[in-house]
C-alpha cells in the first residue's frame, strides 16, 4: 500500500498545471516507475500529486512537413521502441529505449519521466542529447522551449520548475538527417539493469564514406548529468576513418567526463568503460552509416 | 505408473492457473498490520524510545519496545530438537532486542489498523543509541578490543573445530623431497536466497490457541520454537503452511512467525499479518556465509596428492541461526572428495560479526567449500602442470570410500568417474584445452570443470524421521498425507509416483495433501538437506507396504484366497502368479467401508527413522568467452553431470538441476551483499543484487549417470542441493586457462576482472 496524500487527475495540459500551481507541494506523477519508488521506500511519503498520466495530447510520436520529430513526452518507452517513425529516422533512440528496466517498466515508463527526473542514468538521454533536442515546457505563464544542453542543472535537477509540464520532445530534421547512430549501455546484467555507463555516438561521414563529417558523442553517468564531448566531436570531424581516429575519440573523452565512485562502480572502472564504449559504438555507428571497411577493419 | 517417468506435477494446473492458495490468497482482509522497527545502526545498545508522535498516528494500535518483550532466548535454525542439551542448537535471540547486533536489528513492532499507518508510526519513532563501532570481518570480531556481541561467546567464537587424518604432521609430511606445495587464501561472499515470495505470516488466536498461517519450509519446527519462544506448551501452538513461492534454505528457519505470533496475543488474539519487505528480507533474515579458507597443499610430481591443511573463518553476522555447522560441513566435503597419501589438517571457525545473519542456503556450506576444494586442486594441477582433470581421476572419490568420522559411504561405484567422462566429452573437453593454450588479443576463451560430492539428509549429526498417512476412500482413491513440506521442488508430486509404485493405486487415483497443518499432518521435520525423496520417501515406501498388506488381507476376507497370492496393480487385486485381475480397488473399497458383516476403513500411517546417508556426485563443465576490456564473462557452454540415483521423475530432475545452475551462474558471476563501512546493506533490492536475469542465462544442459542407490528408498539420492555445487569453481578455471590468471575470490564480477587485467597488462 502506497502513502500517497492525494491524487489529481488531470484532464488536459491546461488543467494539469492549474492543479500544480493550485497545489504548491503537488508533484507531477506520469508513468510512475520513479514517484512510486519514492514513495515506497518514505522518500516522498504523503505526497500529493497531480497525474499527467490520463492527457492524450501528451501521448504520440508525429513527423512533421518540416521533417521535424515530436515526440510527445507521456509516451512509454515500449511504444517508442516499435513506433514506425523512431526505427525510420531515429533507430538508435529505439535501441535506447528498448533497454530501460524491463518490459514491465517499459510498459510503464515514459520518456518525459525519463528526462525529466533528471538522472545521468537515463536511457534516452544521452541520445537525445546527441540529437540536440529541443524541450517544450508548458507553465502558467505560457511556453518555453529548452535545448538539451541547457536542461541539466546537476544530479537529479533540470529547468524545469515544479509547475511546468514537459509538453514535447522535438529532433529537428537538421539534427538527425544524414546522422547514423549507435546506443550501448553497459550494465552488469543483460536486461532489468540500471546503467553504469552509457554511451551515444551519432556520426554523419562524407560522401565518399571514408571521413568523418560530424561526430557525436553523449554519456550518461560519466558525470552528474547526461553529457556530451565537444572537444572530441570537433577533433573528429574531417578525419579519416581509421584506426588512429578511433584511438584519438577513446583518449580525448577521456578529458571531458567526470565520473565519480558509488557501491555500483568504482571511477576507475567507469573510466575503463568509457573509453572502450567509445571506440565500440563509434565503431558500430561507423557501421551503421556505411564507413569504408578497408579504412576501418569492421 | 510409478517412480522414474516423468509425471506432469500434481499442482501444474493450480499454480499455473493461480489457484493455488498462498499465505496471501488465506489472509483475512481485516488483519491488523505489523511491521517491525529497526535499527539505524549495526553495533550498540538501544537506550530508548520516543514513541509520542507515533502513537498518535490514526490507525495506530498498538506499539511495542525491545523493553516490552519477555527477556527469552529461543534457537531459529531448522533442525530436529536435540533432547541431549549438549547438541541443541544456540539460543541466542530474543523476540525484540535491546543490544543491536545487525544494523536493521529488531528492536521494536508497530501494530497498526493498515499498511500506511504502521509506516507513518515506524518513521516517527525517534531511537536513543549507544553506538560501539560495527565490526563487518571476522578479523575485526577477532581484534584484541573488539565489543561482544554475545555474552556467552566472549572472544565473538560461535564455534570451532578441527580434525587430523593421519599418522604424521603437515610440516613432517612437507619434507619429502621433491613435492610442490601451493598456499592460497580463497573467499567467498555473502548472498541472499531471492526466493520470489518474501516470508509472510499471520497469527491469530483460536480456543486459548495460536494459530500462525506461514511460508515456511518447517511447520512442525516452527510450531516448537513459538513455543519455546513465547514460552507457551507447543500444543497451544498450531501452524498451517500452504503452497510457498521458494524457501532456497532461508525459511529453513524460523524468521517472524514468534514475533507475529506474540504480537497477535497482545491485541486480544485478534489477526495480524506481518509481511516482509524485499529489503528487509534480504538484509534482516539470512544469508549464505561468506567464507574465507586459507589452504595449502603439497603434492608429487606424478600427482599424488600428499597433503593438506584447511584453515577456514567463517563470517556468521550477528545471531547464531544454523552456525558453525555451515563451514563444518564444507570441512567435511574438502576431506570427502580427495584422498591425502599422508595427511589431512583441518580447523574452521565461525564467527560473529555485525553483518547480515547468515544461515541454511542451497548446499549448506559446500558451495563456498567446494569453491574453495577445487580451486586448490586446480592450482595444484596447475603448479605441476598436469591436466586437471587427469589429476583430479587420480586423487578424487572412489568407489566404497567411507567417510572416517561418520561413515558415510560412497555406493555409487565408478558413477563420478563416469560423470567426468560425460562431461568431458560433451564440452570437448582435450580439442578444447589444447585450442585455447596461449591466446592473445582481448577477447579470450577457455574451459573449466568442478567435482562435487553431497550427502543425502543430515543422519548421523541429527536425527531423520519421517511420518506418512494414507487413507483409503471409498471409490479406491487415497489421501497422501506427508510431513514433509512441497516448496516448489515437486515433492509432491514424487511423493504421488512413490505412493503409486508401493500400493499400485494409480497417481491420478492419489490425492496428496499439499498443506502442512500441525494440527493434522503427521510430524516431519521439513524441507532442506536435499532429505526429503530419501528420508520422507522412505516412509511413503513403508506406509505403502502397510497399506497394501491391509488392502490384500481385506481381499483374503472378499475373496476367501490367501493375501499372499495376491497383489495390487492397476487399481486391480491381481494373481501374484498369473498376473489376472481378481477384483476392481473401487470395489474392494466400498466392500470395506459398508460390509455388514466386516467394516473396516483402511489406513495406514508410519514412521520412518533413517539411519543412513549416501552420497550424490557430479561435475560442471563450462566453456566461457572473456571480453577483457569489459571484464565481461560469456557462457558458451555449460554443463552439470549428476550421479544422483535412480531418476523419480527425469522431467522434474532436469528443472531441478536447470534451477541450481542459474543459482551458481548467479554465485559465480555477479550476486553479493554489499555493506558500506557502518554496515548499512547498499543493495537491498533486486535492481542492484544483481540476480541474473533470463536474458544472462545460456542453454542450461543436463546429463544425468543413473546408478540405483541401494540404500535409497526407491534407489534414489539427494538432488535438491547439489545442482548448485560446481559453477563458481568451474567458471574460475576456465577463467585461468582462458587468461592464465587464478582469481581467488567470487563473484568473478566485471570490476574485479578489469582491475586484475590491467594489473597484470592484459588491457
Amino acid at each position: 500500500m502506497y502513502d500517497i496524500g492525494s491524487i489529481y487527475l488531470a484532464s488536459d495540459i491546461q488543467d494539469a498545471v492549474a492543479a500544480l500551481n493550485n497545489n504548491p507541494v503537488a508533484e507531477i506523477i506520469s508513468g510512475g516507475t520513479d514517484v512510486l519508488i519514492k514513495v515506497r521506500a518514505g522518500k516522498q511519503a504523503g505526497t500529493e500529486l497531480v497525474s499527467i498520466a490520463g492527457i492524450q495530447a501528451l501521448k504520440g510520436i508525429e513527423r512533421d512537413g518540416a521533417g521535424t520529430i515530436v515526440i510527445k513526452p507521456g509516451t512509454v518507452f515500449s511504444h517508442i521502441v516499435d513506433n514506425e517513425i523512431i526505427r525510420a529516422y531515429l533507430p538508435y533512440l529505439a535501441e535506447a529505449c528498448d533497454q530501460v528496466g524491463g518490459p514491465q517498466i517499459r510498459n510503464m515508463g515514459t520518456i518525459g519521466g525519463n528526462i525529466c527526473n533528471g538522472v545521468t542514468s537515463a536511457d534516452s538521454a544521452s541520445v537525445l542529447y546527441t540529437l540536440n533536442a529541443e524541450m517544450e515546457l508548458t507553465g502558467a505563464e505560457g511556453v518555453r522551449y529548452v535545448r538539451m544542453a541547457d536542461w541539466y542543472q546537476g544530479p537529479g535537477r533540470t529547468v524545469r520548475k515544479r509547475n511546468e509540464v514537459l509538453t514535447a520532445i522535438r529532433i529537428f530534421q537538421s539534427e538527425y538527417e544524414g546522422f547514423y547512430g549507435h546506443y550501448m549501455k553497459y550494465g552488469k546484467r543483460n536486461a532489468m539493469e540500471i546503467a553504469v555507463l552509457c554511451c551515444a555516438a551519432l556520426v554523419k561521414l562524407s560522401q565518399d564514406k571514408t571521413k568523418v563529417e560530424e561526430l557525436r558523442m553523449g554519456y550518461g553517468v560519466a558525470g552528474p548529468n547526461p553529457l556530451r564531448c565537444h572537444k572530441t566531436e570537433a577533433l573528429a570531424a574531417g578525419r579519416v576513418l581509421n584506426q588512429e581516429l578511433l584511438d584519438l575519440v577513446r583518449k580525448s573523452v577521456l578529458d571531458e567526463v567526470n565520473p565519480r565512485s558509488s557501491f555500483r562502480a568504482s571511477k576507475e572502472f567507469r573510466l575503463q568503460l568509457i573509453e572502450e564504449l567509445a571506440e565500440r559504438t563509434l565503431r558500430e555507428a561507423i557501421g551503421q552509416a556505411g564507413g569504408c571497411h578497408k579504412c576501418l577493419k569492421l | 505408473m510409478g517412480v522414474g517417468k516423468s509425471l506432469i506435477r500434481v499442482d501444474a494446473r493450480e499454480k499455473a492457473s493461480g489457484t493455488a492458495k498462498y499465505v496471501a490468497d488465506l489472509e483475512p482482509e481485516n488483519a491488523l498490520i505489523a511491521k517491525v522497527v529497526r535499527s539505524t545502526i549495526a553495533n550498540g545498545i538501544v537506550k530508548s524510545f520516543d514513541i509520542k508522535e507515533a502513537l498518535a498516528v490514526p490507525g495506530v494500535i498498538k506499539i511495542v519496545t525491545c523493553f516490552d518483550v519477555p527477556e527469552n532466548k529461543f534457537p531459529t535454525p531448522g533442525h530436529p530438537w536435540s533432547t541431549d542439551t549438549s547438541h541443541q542448537d544456540i539460543a541466542d535471540r530474543n523476540l525484540l532486542t535491546k543490544r543491536v547486533r545487525i544494523y536493521g536489528d529488531d528492536i521494536a513492532a508497530v501494530i497498526a489498523e493498515n499498511e500506511v499507518a504502521a509506516q507513518r508510526a515506524v518513521r516517527l519513532i525517534r531511537v536513543e543509541y549507544e553506538e560501539f563501532t560495527p565490526m563487518l570481518s571476522v578479523e575485526e570480531s577477532l581484534a584484541e578490543h573488539a565489543s561482544i556481541l554475545h555474552d556467552d561467546y566472549p572472544e565473538n567464537i560461535l564455534g570451532h573445530s578441527s580434525f587430523h587424518l593421519g599418522d604424521v604432521s603437515y610440516a613432517e609430511a612437507v619434507k619429502e623431497e621433491g613435492l610442490v606445495q601451493i598456499e592460497r587464501v580463497y573467499e567467498t561472499q555473502a548472498v541472499q536466497h531471492c526466493h520470489l515470495e518474501v516470508p509472510h505470516s499471520f497469527a491469530y488466536m483460536e480456543k486459548g490457541r495460536v494459530v500462525v498461517v506461514s511460508s515456511t519450509q518447517i511447520p512442525h519446527i516452527v510450531r516448537r520454537v513459538i513455543g519455546q519462544a513465547l514460552s507457551i506448551p507447543w500444543g497451544k501452538v498450531r501452524v498451517i503452511k500452504p503452497y510457498i513461492g521458494g524457501g532456497f534454505g532461508n525459511k529453513q528457519e524460523v524468521l517472524y512467525e514468534p514475533l507475529n505470533a506474540y504480537l497477535c496475543t497482545l491485541v486480544g488474539g485478534r489477526c495480524v499479518k506481518l509481511e516482509l519487505t524485499r529489503e528487509e528480507t534480504m538484509a534482516c533474515t539470512r544469508t549464505r556465509h561468506a567464507i574465507k579458507y586459507h589452504l595449502a597443499a603439497a603434492v608429487r610430481k606424478d600427482g599424488t596428492l600428499v597433503g593438506r591443511t584447511f584453515r577456514a573463518y567463517s563470517n556468521q553476522g550477528g545471531y547464531a541461526s544454523h552456525g558453525h555447522g555451515i563451514v563444518a560441513n564444507g570441512a567435511n566435503m574438502f576431506k570427502q572428495l580427495y584422498r591425502d597419501e599422508k595427511v589431512l589438517e583441518s580447523e574452521s571457525f565461525t564467527v560473529y560479526t555485525n553483518r547480515s545473519t547468515a544461515g541454511a542456503m542451497r548446499a549448506y556450506g559446500i558451495p563456498q567449500g567446494a569453491f574453495a576444494t577445487e580451486c586448490l586442486i586446480e592450482d595444484l594441477a596447475h603448479a605441476i602442470g598436469m591436466d586437471p582433470i587427469e589429476f583430479r581421476l587420480k586423487n578424487c572419490m572412489k568407489e566404497g570410500y567411507v567417510d572416517p568420522h561418520n561413515g558415510i559411504t560412497y555406493y555409487g561405484g565408478d558413477a563420478l568417474q563416469e560423470c567426468i567422462a560425460k562431461g568431458k566429452e560433451f564440452i570437448q573437453w582435450d580439442a578444447k584445452r589444447a585450442e585455447y593454450r596461449n591466446q592473445t588479443g582481448p577477447v579470450r576463451r577457455g574451459v573449466g570443470m568442478a567435482l562435487f560430492c553431497y550427502k543425502t539428509g543430515v543422519y548421523p549429526i541429527s536425527l531423520e524421521t519421517a511420518a506418512c498417512r494414507m487413507i483409503l476412500n471409498q471409490d479406491g482413491s487415497m489421501q497422501l498425507q506427508m510431513g514433509a513440506a512441497e516448496i516448489g521442488q515437486g515433492s509432491d508430486t514424487v511423493f504421488t509416483q512413490m505412493a503409486a509404485e508401493t500400493t499400485g493405486i494409480s497417481e491420478d487415483r492419489i490425492h496428496i495433501i499439499s498443506e502442512q497443518d500441525t494440527d493434522i499432518t503427521p510430524f516431519d521435520t521439513g524441507a532442506y538437506a536435499s532429505r526429503q525423496s530419501y528420508v520422507s520417501g522412505a516412509a511413503v515406501k513403508q506406509t505403502g507396504e502397510l497399506l497394501k498388506n491391509k488392502i490384500l488381507n481385506y481381499a483374503e476376507f472378499m475373496l476367501k484366497r490367501s493375501a499372499e497370492e495376491m497383489d495390487v496393480r492397476d487399481n486391480q487385486i491381481i494373481d501374484k502368479a498369473t498376473k489376472a485381475p481378481l477384483l476392481a480397488m473401487e470395489d474392494l473399497a466400498v466392500e470395506a467401508f459398508y460390509s455388514l458383516e466386516r467394516s473396516q476403513h483402511i489406513t495406514a500411517e508410519s514412521t520412518y527413522q533413517c539411519k543412513d546417508n549416501t552420497f550424490s556426485t557430479g561435475a560442471g563443465f563450462v566453456e566461457i568467452e572473456v571480453d577483457l576490456p569489459l571484464g565481461k564473462i560469456k557462457i558458451l557452454k555449460i554443463v552439470n553431470v549428476h550421479d544422483s540415483g535412480r531418476l523419480l521423475n527425469p522431467k522434474l530432475a532436469e528443472a531441478q538441476v536447470h534451477g541450481g545452475m542459474s543459482m551458481g551462474l548467479g554465485y559465480a558471476l555477479g550476486e553479493e551483499l554489499l555493506y558500506d563501512e557502518k554496515g548499512r546493506p547498499q543493495n537491498d533490492n533486486l535492481l542492484d543484487y544483481k540476480l541474473p536475469t533470463a536474458m544472462d542465462t545460456p542453454p542450461l544442459n543436463v546429463i544425468f549417470v543413473e546408478r540405483q542407490d541401494p540404500t535409497g528408498p526407491y534407489g534414489n539420492k539427494s538432488l535438491g542441493e547439489p545442482p548448485a555445487i560446481p559453477q563458481a569453481p568451474a567458471i574460475r578455471n576456465a577463467l585461468l586457462h582462458a587468461t592464465g590468471l587464478a582469481f581467488d575470490s567470487i563473484p568473478l564480477g566485471p570490476e574485479k576482472l578489469v582491475k586484475r587485467f590491467r594489473e597484470e597488462g592484459l588491457i
